[in-house]
């Protein structure tokens, strides 16, 4: 047998060490338990490195930024950086705020909800296996960081705490497949799980295939899962497909589109409202148009700066000229009407009442006019709804 | 570089044994293991290198000893699995056993020649993802994909990089 040994040694050791990783990789699934003094050793001899290799890396950057090209620029670029990723998750936080007191008419649930405490870190390492969807920042326990708290962009969710070291943490990515999150869709209708899929799109799981989802819908965190607060972005539906038994849509996610340099670790959640419209489309309030353009109802925006451009403005002045020519003059009701028989014949796609109406009465110029085309409903909705409330003409959300 | 066959195979006792300082043992794989986790932050691109693996190759190889092969694969593979969200072992064992048989075949082959050391880069790279796909779904029961075709891709630029990666590391051989 020793003979065996010695003839075999370094079979038999590579045997040995096999058995004992198969040991501990056992031990490890087993008890679903990490052996959290390795990865404490090791993290911690790594980070120092990691950090001195940011720092050079920072530095030389730094350096050349601050004092060739730009002469300090570049710090204080980085604080209104700071400054504009906190603005913008208060941004959010409190335009949510206020669309709820908008709705329920409750200042003081308005006053009484705080925002959630972040801490900020940086991103200094990404996991060591070419497959991982896990990077480390550099808080840890020592600042406060806990297992499974949430981490987050301004630009909505990024993944999980799966482990605080001394002076690093590790963060589960939302693209890997070992991640989970409830989601609700943005009308509060459609509830699921979300989970990574390990490509750059995430899967909402377990809706029914009754339930009614579209591309483009926002979906956020539902606050289900007592990680995620409530109400932060999670991603944008790309598609939707009916399937056994449950529909399979696919999430765009939003907090990992920029990259990833600096993220913020929730250390105390605050659930917040879903805001009816997603972030970027969500209404701004435009001030009425100028009293120089109010002052001139009903006269042909045509006849200004800008030439007509419907056929019911084409029409308009048609007849507007006709009468002109006839002497008559539109509004005072001094003498009858005009004769427009001699008019062209061309069937008017406009129906004849709306061309009948005198311009005069028509506030053709009154509202700002819509940037986009995509955007003409919902100022067209807006303004009809703010003219129902006695708001002035022109003044209009988008 | 026109090696004969003859040439090629080697005895325990006819080829060189690399010697390097202990230092080169400790900051090479150190800084493999650092490019793993941070080139790839600001790289992604390159997220595809397995520079431990190519580490783990080449000291094997060139120390031809199968007994430190296997422990080099061991110990910057579980360096590897600390600093991944698997469980301790998983690179670890597919570590082991490519450090064990590069090492096997340092002992018989002259490792020296850059077409050889292309074949052996490409092929443990196959061996070890394909060792811990099996892996992952015996012992992990994950269901990765079998994406082969990325894997030879991926599996002959490491092998382009480990040759350049090798020739690098020759002068530190060299040096000690």
């Amino acid at each position: 047998m020793e003979s065996f040994v010695n003839r075999y040694r370094s079979l038999t050791i590579l045997l040995l060490v096999i058995f004992a990783q198969f040991l501990l990789l056992a031990v490890q699934v087993k008890n679903d338990q990490d052996v959290r003094f390795i990865r404490v050793w090791t993290v911690t001899a790594v980070t120092p490195f990691a950090r001195v290799v940011e720092l050079l890396r920072g530095g030389s950057v730094g350096f050349f930024r601050n004092y060739i090209l730009l002469h300090d620029e570049d710090a204080e670029n980085r604080r209104l950086r700071d400054q504009v990723g906190h603005l913008k998750l208060e941004n959010i936080f409190l335009k949510n705020e206020l669309n709820t007191a908008e709705r329920a008419k409750a200042l003081g649930v308005f006053q009484a909800r705080i925002p959630s405490k972040t801490l900020a870190a940086t991103v200094i390492g990404t996991g060591a296996g070419s497959n991982a969807k896990v990077v480390y920042v550099d808080a840890g326990s020592t600042r406060g960081v806990e297992r499974g708290m949430a981490v987050v962009t301004p630009d909505g969710i990024v993944g999980k705490v799966i482990a605080a070291y001394p002076t690093a943490s590790e963060i589960l990515l939302a693209t890997d497949a070992d991640f989970a999150a409830g989601v609700v869709s943005q009308d509060g209708a459609v509830r699921g799980t979300l989970k990574g899929q390990g490509t750059p799109l995430l899967k909402v799981d377990y809706v029914p295939i009754q339930e009614k989802v579209q591309v483009g819908q926002w979906f956020y965190t539902s606050g289900d899962d007592r990680i995620f607060p409530r109400g932060f972005p999670v991603g944008v539906v790309r598609s939707v497909r009916d399937a056994q038994p449950f529909k399979e849509i696919l999430l765009d996610p939003v907090g990992l589109q920029h990259g990833l340099e600096d993220v913020l670790i929730i250390t105390q959640g605050a659930h917040q409202d879903i805001p009816p419209t997603p972030v970027a489309d969500q209404p701004v309030y435009i001030a009425p148009s100028t009293p120089d353009d109010e002052s001139k109802p009903g006269l042909p925006a045509a006849a200004g700066a800008s030439p007509p451009i419907t056929e019911a403005d084409k029409l308009r002045l048609e007849y507007q000229a006709s009468g002109e020519a006839q002497g008559h003059k539109f509004g005072s009701g001094e003498s009858g009407p005009p004769d427009f028989s001699g008019i062209a014949t061309t069937p008017p796609r406009i129906p004849a009442p709306a061309a009948a109406v005198p311009a005069a009465s028509a506030p053709v110029n009154a509202g700002p006019k819509p940037v986009t085309g995509a955007t003409t409903k919902t100022t067209e909705v807006t303004r009809h709804s703010n003219q129902a409330n006695g708001e002035p003409v022109g003044s209009t959300k988008r | 570089m026109a090696y004969s066959s003859v040439r090629m195979l080697l005895s325990q006792s006819d080829g060189p044994v690399s010697r390097f300082r202990a230092w080169v043992f400790v900051v090479v794989p150190l800084l493999a293991i650092l490019f793993q986790v941070y080139v790839p932050l600001f790289f992604p691109i390159l997220g595809f290198l397995e520079m431990p693996l190519l580490v783990v190759v080449y000291l094997s190889l060139t120390q031809r000893s199968q007994v430190g092969g296997l422990f080099t694969g061991a110990l910057i593979g579980l360096a590897q699995d600390s600093l991944s969200k698997n469980p301790l072992g998983m690179f670890g064992i597919c570590k082991t056993l490519v450090g064990y048989f590069a090492a096997s075949v340092g002992v018989h082959f002259n490792v020296d020649n850059t077409v050889i050391r292309l074949m052996l880069s490409f092929f443990f790279y196959l061996f070890h993802q394909l060792l811990y796909w099996v892996m992952q779904r015996m012992l992990l029961a994950q269901q990765p994909p079998f994406d082969y075709q990325s894997w030879l891709l991926f599996g002959a630029l490491n092998a382009v990089v480990g040759a350049s990666l090798f020739h690098f590391l020759d002068k530190l051989r060299a040096a000690a």
